[in-house]
């Protein structure tokens, strides 16, 4: 291919078996289609009662109990049993039940997902996989049912966003920060249809590039994308014909020094309203929820541990930590992450989406204040329309959780 | 359903004559009218997924919360007039499925986020982009025909881009799972 490309197009056009330009419409193979107790069984529904149809390759299937995990009421628990069902019939292995995780989490654990590939979820934050150079999205149910049925799926290659960062973050930020600085400056449909593209990032460890790749669905984007490279590409090996043309023709730039990155809150109701933690004042919370696919690993959970070391749960806090998967929960367990968290006041929930889509596990009430580590922050998100959510990192929500109101975690820092 | 553009003072005319006991206002789409960023957990919260319940159900859940009147008296036809990025956040399909269920004839928004528009567009929901949104009014009545691409207004007539004829496909067989169904593969597939 002579004509320089980005890193989605190069993955769609390997894909499409031709050269591609933004703006064309594709019909590609998809190399792994993942659906979610919440949407499974509208998938089962189309597949099997509008198409027809079965799973034509299951081991390109998997389905996650995450969204509602344990089931919280009679309804789900019975959706579940039809999903468990459905999945043994169609002799699809690949079932992850409750207690094992957050989609998002899991198929980069069990590595479902690999650099390069097509990967389809019926979750938004299925970008997430572009932490490893995926080309993931999220879809809905009719278009994971055609990919169970079909093996393909219809696209529009994206115009590309690319995201420069320079330097390295300061003490306390990280990158939840950069999301959210992302965020504010293109908008929260500043990316919409686009392929973000984060470049200058070759030493950033994976947990961080899963919170980079999982917030981009937050700018509109169709995927956010960033190459392989450090410990990444050794954990997972990119193809040799996944190239990065670092000046590839794209439709935006935008640079960012990681350095004179703060601490960063997003107010509600919306994503790209977002301020520097120190300067919030007075806003005291109810509930501080550290978890998600955007932050729920064990760095995330060790960030937040730093923090509460020899400090408490301020009186009249709640703090629900998630872990995002089993395999972050025993770590955390194995390490004395958990153990300081528990002695110092949070208390844990099942290993999930946990509280972040107002279903269980913290559901929140009119007035009250949730300062949360997750993604969205919509109004009605975790429960009554008269609350509010504040999203940011770990770190400040450890030290939010301490001062019971939103404060900068830096000022905590040096007190160590 | 096709509304064939008429002059609005032919139309009225029209249904003075054909009309007995209801009002024209009962035969002329009316215009529902949204600002930008509607997310997806005003359209259908999430805690309304359609786990065990029927289409019937997912009818009274658009706008529940956000704007209760909507879902009560809402007719088929009705057109969504929207500001930017309507529809985001999550991926659910029953966001525009529930507006589907309750007969939406369209939405036209300023602009639409990526997957509640892929999701509309796979529904066979006819979705216009215009930025001419603002000057359409909350209640206004007008006609629509998606075909030809015009809003017929009490003020004016707007054009609208054509729908691709990707979308024309999917549509002329109701949605692209009826179209992938019938021909076993996806509109345009296969074609050099």
């Amino acid at each position: 291919m002579t004509q320089r490309q980005t890193l989605a197009e190069c993955i769609l056009s390997h894909a499409a078996g031709r050269a591609v330009s933004p703006g064309d419409l594709v019909v590609v193979p998809v190399d792994m289609a993942m659906a979610v107790d919440s949407i499974a069984p509208s998938v089962i529904a189309v597949l099997r009662g509008e198409l027809g149809a079965h799973v034509r390759e299951p081991r390109r299937a998997a389905i996650f109990i995450d969204h509602v995990a344990p089931a919280a009421n009679v309804a789900t628990a019975d959706a579940q049993v039809g999903i468990r069902r459905f999945a043994a019939e169609e002799g699809i292995g690949q079932l992850f039940d409750v207690g094992r995780g957050v989609c998002h989490q899991v198929m980069i654990e069990e590595g479902l997902v690999r650099p390069g590939q097509i990967v389809l979820g019926s979750d938004s934050h299925s970008t997430s996989y572009g932490a490893i150079g995926a080309f993931g999205t999220g879809m809905g149910a009719s278009d994971i049912a055609l990919a169970w049925a079909s093996g393909r799926t219809w696209l529009r290659v994206p115009e590309t966003i690319r995201v420069r960062a320079r330097g390295r973050f300061g003490p306390g930020v990280g990158a939840k920060d950069l999301a959210l600085h992302v965020a504010r400056t293109l908008g929260a449909d500043g990316a919409r249809y686009a392929a973000v593209e984060y470049l200058g990032l070759d030493d950033l460890p994976l947990a961080d590039r899963q919170t980079l790749a999982c917030m981009a669905t937050e700018l509109g984007a169709k995927v956010g994308l960033i190459p392989p490279t450090g410990r990444v590409a050794t954990l997972f090996p990119p193809p040799a014909w996944l190239t990065v043309d670092a000046d590839a023709p794209c439709a935006r730039e935008l640079e960012v020094d990681l350095a004179s990155l703060p601490p960063l809150v997003a107010v509600p109701p919306a994503v790209d309203t977002v301020v520097e933690a120190g300067s919030l004042g007075d806003v005291r919370v109810n509930q501080v929820f550290l978890g998600t696919c955007t932050n729920g690993r064990l760095e995330d959970l060790q960030a937040a541990a730093r923090l509460l070391r020899g400090r408490r749960v301020a009186r009249g806090v709640r703090m629900i930590v998630v872990p995002a998967s089993s395999r972050v929960l025993e770590a955390a367990v194995a390490d004395g992450t958990l153990a300081a968290l528990l002695e110092a006041g949070a208390t844990i929930g099942t290993p999930g989406c946990g509280p972040c889509i107002g279903r269980h596990l913290g559901v929140l009430g009119a007035g009250e204040v949730c300062l949360s580590t997750g993604n969205r922050n919509f109004r009605g998100r975790m429960g009554s329309p008269e609350a509010r959510i504040y999203l940011a990192s770990p770190e400040v929500a450890a030290a939010t959780a301490v001062a019971g109101r939103i404060v900068d975690p830096r000022e905590m820092m040096s007190e160590t | 359903m096709v509304i064939h553009a008429l002059a609005p003072s032919l139309t009225l005319h029209v249904l003075r004559f054909t009309t007995t006991r209801q009002s024209e206002e009962d035969e002329m789409p009316r215009v529902w009218k949204f600002g930008s960023d509607v997310d997806t957990d005003q359209i259908v919260p999430g805690r309304y997924a359609p786990y065990m319940t029927s289409e019937a159900e997912l009818g009274k859940y658009p706008f529940i919360e956000a704007r209760p009147e909507f879902a009560a008296t809402v007719r088929p036809g009705d057109l969504i007039v929207a500001g930017r990025n309507f529809g985001c956040g999550s991926s659910r399909e029953y966001a525009p499925k529930a507006l589907q269920v309750v007969g939406v004839g369209a939405i036209i928004a300023q602009s639409f986020a990526r997957i509640f528009f892929r999701n509309a567009l796979n529904l066979g929901i006819p979705l216009f982009e215009a930025d001419w949104t603002d000057e359409i009014v909350d209640g206004e009545e007008v006609t629509l025909d998606a075909e030809e691409g015009r809003l017929t207004t009490a003020h004016g007539v707007y054009a609208l881009k054509p729908l691709p004829e990707f979308v024309r496909q999917i549509r002329r067989e109701g949605s692209i799972v009826a179209y992938y169904r019938k021909y076993g593969r996806f509109p345009g597939e296969g074609e050099a």
